[in-house]
């Protein structure tokens, strides 16, 4: 029972998890892109779509990972290299990808999905108590905890992280040193799109392997916020996933244990948890004023 | 005679009708240390960006070493042997001092890299701590990672972008040396500046621009100040007036403390200080010693803790914003132009609005409605009395020059005949006409009758227009002294800070580890055997 | 290949005029590709889209009633983003203002009286502002970031109305419907035109929104609120400087745009629906976001962008019967129309050149 608890946790936690790291690299070189909502649901259909013709959820992955990027090149086009405000921007990407996805899933609903088999690690998997929740999951899981550790090493170990760090918080300083600004920008935009595009992917071909209108159902926003209740530090986006993703399991098995509270109100648990640790989070002024990549949300002109 | 080590045949930029740099020629020699003389906007900055590879000239060649050369990035420039320091420097507060190097040094591999600057900065005697944290440092320490930076690169080419508007006169002093050593080694320094005696004990040649173009070549030594100076703005510049007064306080400030607002800001101590009616009162000090803390908390923009820290006109004020405190007479003008004295993208009538917007200013209607058509008719006086070069009333803030939209704002302050001026910076990169004109008004203002407090990095400015001077240094202020009393040097001693035993500026007891430290004592003298240089 | 921006100096009027208009037909220029591309004669699927619902008294009721809500709250939602505070939850707001206002009807229907309709207007100001005051409240309290907390509340204001109708006010005659009982006529938004060949559907909240366009457009372009909303917006230490409080301004930015969203709310449920219902908002909220953008935040332009954008919808699903184009369709344009927005809201402001990569020339 607890383990089957856990891997639900580890399940719902996945998807934001992958989504919140792409939005901390995005976000570290200074752009803001509230378009992962719209992002994680086009990979999400992507993904499905894929699945239904190949049989492969591997291409899927693939596919779903792509169709990502190309909606947050969408986004670097406008918000980056034409300068538009980036938060109406990532709004409108947010609209765009939930009107295109329930466009192309619209045939899909009610057909089976394509499920992503887990794959158990040898030996790993035989160990007691943690053997079969941390190492006989879909690969997906593995992936996370791999991006989590490389996008740690990536950001505070490596020069080109040092570069991407300086474009978000003094992108007029960083141009002075012969940078590229936009361009390591739009590449930040790009891997969050990736990233935005396998969490889709983790949704339909993990979570629930069938297709709803809407099925991101504010996972993208939840990443989002999760960002900034890390502090932009992907160590703690981590450990932010999987209060999420408890928090979320939590409200199914409520109801099973016999707490008599109506669904809708365990279902908006999460939003309020959400709103909740922004709160906590926002009043710690000093470590998130460290950690905020300074020139966040301001579109940088260069002078020719 | 060998080649010169760079020539620059007929360079031309223009930015939409302005010609920034209008067909310039010019000759650098191995080993000589130029100044670029000009005002603001004459074109230094885009000529240097372009030396520099930031900016595409639009016609014209650069001959490196006789060799035509296209400087097509800050990259190209530096593998030339061509480096920079720039004027606003390009550090990042929240990084490392090594993190910073390292940045600007794309080439050269990490490792190893924090001990070959603290060696090399030890040699050029601008001791430097690569673990510090930048936000720690004071501006004379940032500048010295800018320009340890620039050494690691072993550059043929050096340019110096207005380096010694933020340092003391002692720091002054030690930079000089450091460029000599560089001179002697071989390199070439361009020294932009428009502080003429610097210049003439600096440099053995000058090259003046105004309005884009080389207007004279010359030997500064063999010149005067004066005559430098109208050779930049091409005519006599205005002497400005001044004459004493007498005494009774239309501003003091008693025992004001203010802990710093954010992790990077000053916190204020004890500010004692009277500005009397008739009287210009100047504070001196580098950027960054709590300039901008005093001003918010003066002007009201920070409340104080106390109401009687505060008083005007003898009714104290501490708790009052900066709306009451227009109302009691007082007015101001903050360093920033754009985007606090001004909003950019607002017309002057509008902006006119942004401080005199009361009914007693005639712009505001019962029911909160506003006249439009005064607040027109106030952006219109204020352009006739100031001489703003604008098109008119709907003129973009944003559009008008520096000097011209500083010229707006003081003016729509004076235009409210305030019993007491407090004025942040009044001529910073304003060009030298507007800052007479501007310096004239507040000595005019203070004839009047009113208080006229002024904080200024700029000491010829003080010496020029204030009656009494005070230094501020590390969120203290010294006691105003007359400034016939005072010489440059005591004033440089007073802005370098308090001496080293007493502690640091007193930061709030919350800081974590990584701040907690202070300012990084300067590392050890590096053994004479190491003097190996980088490369 | 490399994009160059340079800032204008000088916009001209007819520049900021004519940046709508050109969003608008390259969106019409990209939904024609995408008609093609699905197999559907584009002139016909844009016939069916923008002229068949203007063609018939009946359609052009709907186009008002449709209408008034994005106006209302693209209106209030220009206030807020003039002032740079970054309200995108007005679903919640608008669902918020529908859920207080309706309470009256609900909880007393035997309610009647000319009372009836104007408490339950006031009751829908105050829910939505309510709602909105929530994020304003932690924004300038605590610091939380206004745009992921003002979201989060649209799906716990949409729970909320779900477990209302499923719950507690669910209709006791209603078969188990989920759904609140019908509003009595006084608690009703009258018909603009109800006989006559002129008549239809379209109710009094179109009038509102005009209003309340007209009212907004003083309070911008007259007052010292809409001066401090404005240079609140574009400089916040500018506005520090001229003594207006920054949390004061994001404050009445939240509560106005989040009482006229709630406002919209109970227009809609009085007016157009005449009961509470699980949804009863096709996403107003946030194609108001849109309304609010391509009217550049300007109340006479968000009435006009508020019709296109109510075409939109109306033609969504005209084109569903007309030609089996799925009115999902609707919502992919309305995505693509704010991209276009924002572009040519660049071009207004640049100079964009095109370049070819070293040291090219502008294309």
């Amino acid at each position: 029972m607890i383990e089957a608890i856990l891997i639900s946790v580890i399940i719902a936690a996945t998807p934001i998890l992958i989504a919140a790291l792409g939005e901390v690299v995005a976000e570290r070189s200074g752009v803001l892109n509230l378009g992962v909502e719209g992002m994680m649901i086009v990979g999400a259909v992507t993904a499905f779509a894929t699945a239904q013709i190949t049989g492969s959820p591997y291409l899927a992955i693939l596919t779903a990972a792509l169709a990502g990027v190309a909606m947050a090149g969408l986004f670097a086009i406008l918000a980056i290299w034409l300068a538009t405000n980036q938060v109406a921007t990532g709004l409108a990407l947010t609209l765009f990808g939930l009107g295109v996805a329930s466009l192309a899933g619209e045939s899909f609903v009610g057909r089976p999905g394509v499920k992503l088999g887990d794959i158990a690690v040898p030996y790993l998997s035989d160990l007691p108590y943690v053997g079969t929740v941390l190492f006989a999951q879909s690969p997906l899981f593995y992936l996370s905890i791999a991006l989590t550790v490389g996008v740690t090493v990536f950001l505070f170990r490596t020069r080109a992280g040092l570069r991407l760090r300086s474009v978000g918080d003094q992108p007029v300083a960083a141009h002075a040193l012969g940078l590229k600004v936009n361009r390591i920008r739009t590449l930040a935009v790009l891997f969050g799109g990736l990233c935005a595009g396998i969490a889709g992917a983790q949704l339909t071909l993990v979570y629930t392997p069938q297709w709803i209108d809407g099925l991101s159902a504010g996972r993208g926003w939840i990443a989002l916020a999760l960002v900034v209740f890390a502090s932009w530090r992907p160590t703690r986006v981590l450990a932010g996933a999987y209060l999420f993703g408890a928090v979320t399991i939590a409200q199914f098995h409520a109801q099973a244990f016999g707490v008599d509270i109506p669904s809708q109100f365990l279902s908006a648990l999460p939003y309020l948890a959400t709103i909740l640790v922004l709160v906590i989070f926002a009043s710690n002024r000093r470590f998130t004023m460290v950690n905020t990549p300074a020139a966040l949300g301001r579109p940088f002109v260069p002078d020719r | 005679m060998t080649p010169p080590l760079l020539e620059i045949r007929n360079l031309t930029k223009t930015f939409g009708s302005l010609k920034a740099n209008d067909s310039i020629s010019l000759t650098l020699g191995e080993g000589e240390i130029v100044a670029l003389l000009g005002e603001n906007g004459a074109g230094k900055s885009t000529l240097v960006k372009m030396l520099f590879g930031a900016l595409q000239p639009d016609s014209g060649d650069i001959l490196w070493r006789d060799k035509e050369t296209v400087i097509s990035e800050p990259a190209v420039a530096r593998r030339l042997g061509i480096s920079m320091v720039h004027q606003h420097f390009s550090l990042f507060e929240a990084f490392t001092v090594e993190e910073n190097i390292a940045l600007g040094l794309p080439d050269m591999p990490r490792a190893g890299l924090a001990e070959k600057a603290r060696t090399l900065s030890a040699e050029y005697g601008l001791p430097l701590d690569p673990g510090a944290l930048v936000a720690d440092l004071s501006v004379g320490e940032r500048q010295r990672i800018e320009i340890v930076r620039c050494l690691l690169q072993n550059p043929t080419l050096v340019i110096m972008d207005e380096p010694t508007s933020v340092l003391t006169p002692q720091e002054v002093e030690r930079l000089f040396g450091t460029l000599r050593k560089l001179k002697a080694e071989g390199r070439t320094v361009v020294y932009i500046s428009h502080k003429l005696e610097e210049v003439r004990a600096l440099c053995e040649r000058a090259v003046i621009l105004r309005h884009g173009k080389v207007v004279e070549t010359c030997i500064p030594a063999e010149r005067t100040a004066a005559e430098l100076a109208s050779a930049m703005v091409g005519g006599a510049i205005a002497n400005v007036g001044r004459t004493k007064r007498t005494p009774t306080p239309v501003l003091a400030v008693r025992g004001l403390d203010q802990p710093a607002a954010t992790t990077f800001g000053t916190s204020l101590s004890d500010i004692n200080l009277d500005v009397r009616p008739g009287e210009v009162v100047g504070i001196a000090g580098i950027a960054g010693n709590g300039q901008s803390e005093l001003f918010a908390m003066l002007s009201g923009e920070e409340l104080a803790a106390k109401a009687d820290a505060v008083t005007l006109l003898g009714e104290p004020v501490g708790r009052i914003g900066i709306d009451g405190r227009r109302r009691r007479g007082a007015a101001f003008v903050p360093e920033e132009r754009l985007g606090h004295g001004a909003v950019p993208p607002f017309d002057l009538s509008d902006n006119a609005l942004v401080s005199r917007h009361r009914m007693s200013d005639g712009t505001a209607a019962p029911l909160g409605f506003l006249r439009h058509g005064a607040a027109r008719r106030l952006a219109a006086r204020v352009i006739k009395a100031m001489d703003v070069r604008a098109q008119g009333t709907h003129s973009t803030a944003g559009s008008l020059s520096g000097g011209n939209l500083q010229k707006f704002v003081v003016g729509r302050e004076l235009d409210a005949k305030p019993k007491l001026l407090i004025v942040d910076q009044p001529t910073w990169g304003v060009d030298a006409g507007a800052a007479a004109n501007i310096r004239q008004h507040l000595i005019d203002l203070a004839e009047s009758g009113a208080g006229v407090l002024v904080i200024s990095q700029d000491l010829d400015e003080l010496f020029e227009i204030a009656d009494r001077i005070a230094v501020i240094a590390a969120g203290r202020l010294s006691p105003a002294a007359p400034a016939d009393t005072l010489t440059r040097e005591a004033i440089g001693l007073l802005m370098a800070g308090p001496a080293p035993s007493s502690p640091p500026s007193a930061s709030p007891p919350s800081t974590s580890p990584t701040h907690a430290a202070g300012p990084p004592s300067p590392p050890p003298a590096s053994p004479a055997a190491e003097h190996s240089h980088a490369h | 290949m490399r994009i160059d921006l340079r800032r204008r100096t000088n916009v001209p009027w007819w520049a900021e005029a004519l940046a709508p208009l050109l969003a608008f037909t390259v969106t019409l220029a990209i939904g024609s590709v995408m008609f093609a591309a699905s197999g559907k004669p584009p002139a016909a699927a844009l016939t069916a889209y923008f002229i068949e619902p203007l063609s018939e008294i009946w359609s052009i009721h709907e186009l008002a009633i449709k209408a008034a809500p994005l106006i209302i709250i693209a209106v209030g939602l220009s206030v807020a983003y003039r002032s740079n505070t970054w309200n995108i939850g007005a679903e919640g707001q608008f669902v918020a203002g529908a859920i207080t206002g309706a309470a009256i009807p609900v909880l007393f229907p035997g309610a009647t009286g000319v009372w009836v309709l104007p408490a339950m207007l006031a009751l829908g100001l105050l829910g939505g502002a309510a709602w909105g005051a929530i994020p304003g409240l932690l924004k300038t309290r605590f610091g939380a970031n206004e745009i992921l907390v003002s979201l989060m509340l649209v799906y716990v204001a949409q729970l909320l109305l779900d477990w209302l109708v499923r719950g507690p006010w669910r209709n006791p005659e209603g078969y188990n419907f989920p759904e609140t009982r019908f509003f009595d006529d006084s608690a009703r938004l009258p018909e603009l035109i109800a006989m006559g060949d002129y008549g239809g559907r379209a109710n009094f909240g179109i009038v509102i929104a005009l209003v309340l366009a007209a009212a907004t457009a003083i309070l911008l372009t007259r007052t010292k609120k809409g001066f401090e909303i404005k240079v609140t917006g574009a400089s916040p230490r500018a506005a520090r400087f001229a003594g207006f409080d920054q949390k004061a301004t994001t404050m009445f930015a939240f509560l106005f745009s989040g009482a006229l969203a709630g406002l919209a709310g109970i227009v809609e449920v009085a007016g157009a629906i005449g009961q509470l219902t699980p949804v009863i908002s096709p996403g107003y909220g946030f194609t108001a976001i849109i309304v609010a953008f391509l009217g550049r935040l300007h109340p006479i332009g968000i009435v006009i962008a508020g019709l296109v954008l109510a075409l939109t919808y109306l033609g969504g699903e005209a084109a569903q019967i007309s030609l089996g184009l799925s009115e999902k369709i609707a919502q992919v344009f309305q995505g693509v129309l704010l991209f276009a927005v924002l572009a040519s809201d660049t071009l207004v402001r640049y100079r964009v050149t095109v370049t070819a990569r070293g040291r090219g020339v502008p294309a």
